[in-house]
C-alpha cells in the first residue's frame, strides 16, 4: 500500500528524514512511532505529496508520488496535524465543502456519505453549530470524519488523538479496528506509545530521521526465553534449578526458559510453593527505548500500560 | 474547485462586511455634500466632487474615484493576501491539497473569487453611489447629462451661479469638446470605468496572491502587496523618476478618467489596461511556479 525507497528530504541544511524505506501492507494497522521533531510529519506529509522529496521514492497504493499523487488521493484519507476547517461554517459544511473541493466526492451520495461519516465519528447530534463553537476533540472528530467521508482504502493519520480525552481514543481505536476489519489500511503516526500498542499489528520507529525498527508487534514481542518466577521460596527453587537462574530480586526470580509449563512442573515437583510463574516478553516500551538513542525521552511513555509478563500465568 | 471558492466567499462574513465599508464611505460623502451644500471646488479633492451637486448622476464616477486610493485597493490586497496564505495558516490548505485539489487549480480558483469580489465591490459602489446621487444630490437639471444635444452647457454651472467648471485639472464631461452626454454614453462611460478600475486592482490582486504563496501570513501578503502600491505611488510623483514611471503599478490608475471626456481619451486608458495586463501575467506567472513546487509545510 506504501513503499518508499531511501526516502530523504532536507531543508536546507537540516535533514528531516534519512533514507526511509517504509513498508506498509494491505490490511495492516501501521504505527510510526517516533519522538516529537523525528520526522514523522514530514514523512508523512511526502506520502501525501505535500511536501516534496529531496531523493528517494514513493509509491502509495501502486501509484508514484508526487508525480501521480492526483489519482490516488481520493482513495486516501488524511488527518494531518491539528484537522483544518472553516470556523464560521457549520461541521456538515465544511465536510461538504471539503468533498466539492477536487471534484471526485460525488454530489450525488454527498448528502448520505457526510451523514454517515457524521454518525460513524458521533458528531451526528451537533453539527448544526459553527466550528468556531467545537471543543478540540470535536474538532478532531470532524477532522476524522472529513477523511472517512470519501470511503477511503487507506487512511493516513498524523497524530490522531492528539486533544481527545480518554472516551475519544477510545472511540477512535474502536472505529479504526472497525473500519481496518472492514478492509481498510491505516497508517497512523504518533508519540504515545500505548496508543500504537493498542491498536497497531505493525510498527516502525523513527528516530532522528531514520527508520531504526520495523516489523509485526506480535512478532517483536515474541517470549524472550526467559520466564519470570514469584515463590514464596526463592532458596529452595534457586538450589533446584542450579544455574538456570539469571537473576534474583526478592521473591522474583528471572530464569532462563523457553518453557513455561515444564519450568513448573519441574518445580511443583521440588516442593517449590509457585505463587506466579509467566514467560517474559518485552514491552513496546522497552522495545522502542533500545532502538532510539537519546532524545528518546520525549517519548510520551507516561501511563505506559503492561507489564514484564503477559501471558501464561500459573497459580501454585 | 471555483464553485467551493466562490461559495466561500459569499459564505464569509467579512466579504460583505468589506463591501459594505466600501460602499459606506460614498455614501457618508453625499450625505455632508447634500446636507451642507458644499462641495469641493473646481479642481481640487476627488474627481467628479465639484460636479455633483448639479448632476447626482454623475455621482457613481464621484464615489469610484473616492474608493480607488485606498478602500478598493486595500480591500483587494486584503482578500488576495489572505487566498493561499490565509488557508496555510488556518490549516485548511493542507486539506485542500490532500482532497486533492491541484495546486494550479486551487490558485486559478482563488483567483476567479478576488476577481469576483472586485466586480461585486465596484458594481455595488456604482449602485449605491448613482442611487445616492440621484436621490440625495441635487437632480439633474438635464443640462448636460439628459437628451439636450447642443444645449451650451457645462454640467459644471454652480448652484449659485458661480462656475464651477471642471472636474478635476480641467477635464469636465464637457471640456474637451463641449458636447454633453447622452445618458446611454454615460452609462456607457461608466461601465468602461468600472471595468478599466477592476482590471487595475487585478495587478494588485496578482502581487498580493504571489506574495500569498510566499507567506503563510496573510496579513505579510497583503501589507507588502500595499507597501508596493505605496512605492509606487510616491515614486509617481518623484520627478527624478520618470524613467521608470511609465512601467509603475498605479502610473495609469485614473486614466478611466478619461472615459469621461468626450470623445474619450483613449492612449492613457489603453496604456493602463496593458501594464495591468502585465503585471498580472508576471505576477500570477510567479505565484504558480513558487506554489506548485513549494512544500506545504502548514
Amino acid at each position: 500500500m506504501i513503499k518508499t525507497e531511501n526516502l530523504t528530504k532536507r531543508f536546507g541544511r537540516v535533514e528531516a528524514v534519512h533514507e526511509v524505506n517504509l513498508d506498509v501492507r494491505e490490511g495492516d494497522r501501521y504505527g510510526l512511532l517516533g519522538p516529537n521533531g523525528s520526522g514523522k510529519t514530514t514523512l508523512v506529509r511526502m506520502l501525501l505529496g505535500l511536501v516534496y522529496a529531496t531523493s528517494g521514492s514513493i509509491s502509495v497504493l501502486g501509484a508514484q508520488v508526487p508525480r501521480h499523487v492526483g489519482r490516488v488521493l481520493p482513495q486516501i484519507g488524511a488527518i494531518i496535524e491539528e484537522p483544518g476547517a472553516y470556523p464560521h461554517l457549520s461541521g456538515r459544511a465544511n465536510l461538504r465543502l471539503f468533498d466539492a473541493a477536487g471534484s471526485q466526492g460525488s454530489r450525488r451520495t454527498r448528502r448520505r456519505r457526510v451523514d454517515e461519516a457524521l454518525e460513524e465519528v458521533g458528531l451526528a447530534g451537533i453539527d448544526r453549530r459553527p466550528v468556531r463553537a467545537y471543543s478540540l476533540g470535536m474538532r478532531q472528530r470532524l477532522g476524522l470524519a472529513a477523511a472517512l467521508v470519501r470511503r477511503p482504502r487507506l487512511l493516513i493519520l498524523d497524530e490522531p488523538t492528539n486533544g481527545l480525552d480518554p472516551r475519544g481514543i477510545k472511540d477512535m481505536r474502536d472505529l479504526l479496528t472497525r473500519l481496518n476489519a472492514d478492509g481498510v489500511t491505516i497508517f497512523l503516526s504518533s508519540h504515545l506509545l500505548t496508543e500504537v500498542s493498542a491498536l497497531c499489528t505493525r510498527i516502525g520507529v523513527l528516530d532522528s530521521g531514520r527508520l531504526v525498527l520495523q516489523d509485526q508487534l506480535a512478532h517483536l514481542e515474541q517470549p524472550t526465553g526467559r520466564v519470570l518466577v514469584a515463590t514464596d521460596d526463592p532458596e529452595r527453587a534457586v538450589a533446584s534449578l542450579d544455574g538456570l537462574v539469571e537473576r534474583r530480586d526478592g521473591a522474583e526470580l528471572l530464569v532462563k526458559s523457553d518453557d513455561a509449563a515444564a519450568l513448573n512442573a519441574r518445580l511443583v515437583e521440588a516442593g517449590v510453593p509457585v505463587r506466579s510463574l509467566a514467560a517474559q516478553r518485552r514491552t513496546l516500551e522497552e522495545i522502542v527505548l533500545d532502538v532510539t538513542g537519546s532524545g528518546s525521552d520525549e517519548f510520551g511513555v507516561a501511563g505506559a500500560e503492561g507489564s514484564a509478563t503477559t501471558a501464561a500465568e500459573v497459580e501454585s | 474547485m471555483i464553485a467551493v471558492e466562490l461559495f466561500k466567499l459569499v459564505r464569509r462574513p467579512r466579504t460583505w462586511l468589506t463591501i459594505g465599508m466600501i460602499c459606506a464611505l460614498p455614501l457618508l460623502v453625499a450625505i455632508f455634500i447634500a446636507v451642507t451644500h458644499i462641495a469641493p471646488a473646481p479642481g481640487s479633492g476627488s474627481a467628479f466632487l465639484s460636479a455633483v451637486l448639479n448632476e447626482g448622476q454623475l455621482y457613481p464616477a464621484a464615489a469610484l474615484a473616492l474608493v480607488l486610493p485606498v478602500f478598493l485597493p486595500v480591500s483587494v490586497a486584503v482578500m488576495a493576501g489572505d487566498s493561499i496564505a490565509g488557508e496555510a495558516s488556518a490549516g485548511t490548505l493542507r486539506y485542500l491539497l490532500a482532497r486533492p485539489v491541484g495546486r494550479t487549480r486551487l490558485l486559478v480558483a482563488k483567483l476567479v473569487s478576488v476577481t469576483v469580489f472586485t466586480l461585486i465591490s465596484v458594481i455595488a459602489v456604482t449602485v449605491t453611489a448613482y442611487a445616492t446621487g440621484v436621490l440625495i444630490l441635487g437632480p439633474s437639471r438635464a443640462a448636460a447629462v439628459g437628451f439636450a444635444p447642443g444645449t451650451s452647457g457645462s454640467i459644471g454651472t454652480g448652484a449659485g451661479g458661480a462656475p464651477t467648471a471642471g472636474l478635476q485639472s480641467g477635464a469636465s464631461i464637457t471640456s474637451l469638446s463641449g458636447a454633453p452626454l447622452t445618458f446611454l454614453e454615460l452609462i456607457e462611460r461608466v461601465l468602461g470605468a468600472m471595468a478599466f478600475i477592476t482590471v487595475s486592482m487585478l495587478g494588485v490582486a496578482a502581487i498580493a496572491l504571489f506574495l500569498s504563496t510566499l507567506t503563510d501570513s496573510a496579513l505579510g501578503a497583503a501589507l507588502g502587496a500595499l507597501a508596493v502600491l505605496v512605492a509606487s505611488e510616491v515614486l509617481v510623483t518623484l520627478g527624478a523618476a520618470s524613467a521608470v514611471q511609465p512601467y509603475l503599478p498605479t502610473r495609469y490608475w485614473l486614466a478611466w478618467i478619461d472615459f469621461f471626456r468626450q470623445p474619450i481619451f483613449w492612449p492613457d486608458i489603453q496604456r493602463g489596461f496593458a501594464i495591468q495586463a502585465v503585471y498580472v501575467v508576471v505576477f500570477l506567472a510567479a505565484a504558480w511556479a513558487n506554489f506548485a513546487t513549494k512544500d506545504v509545510t502548514r
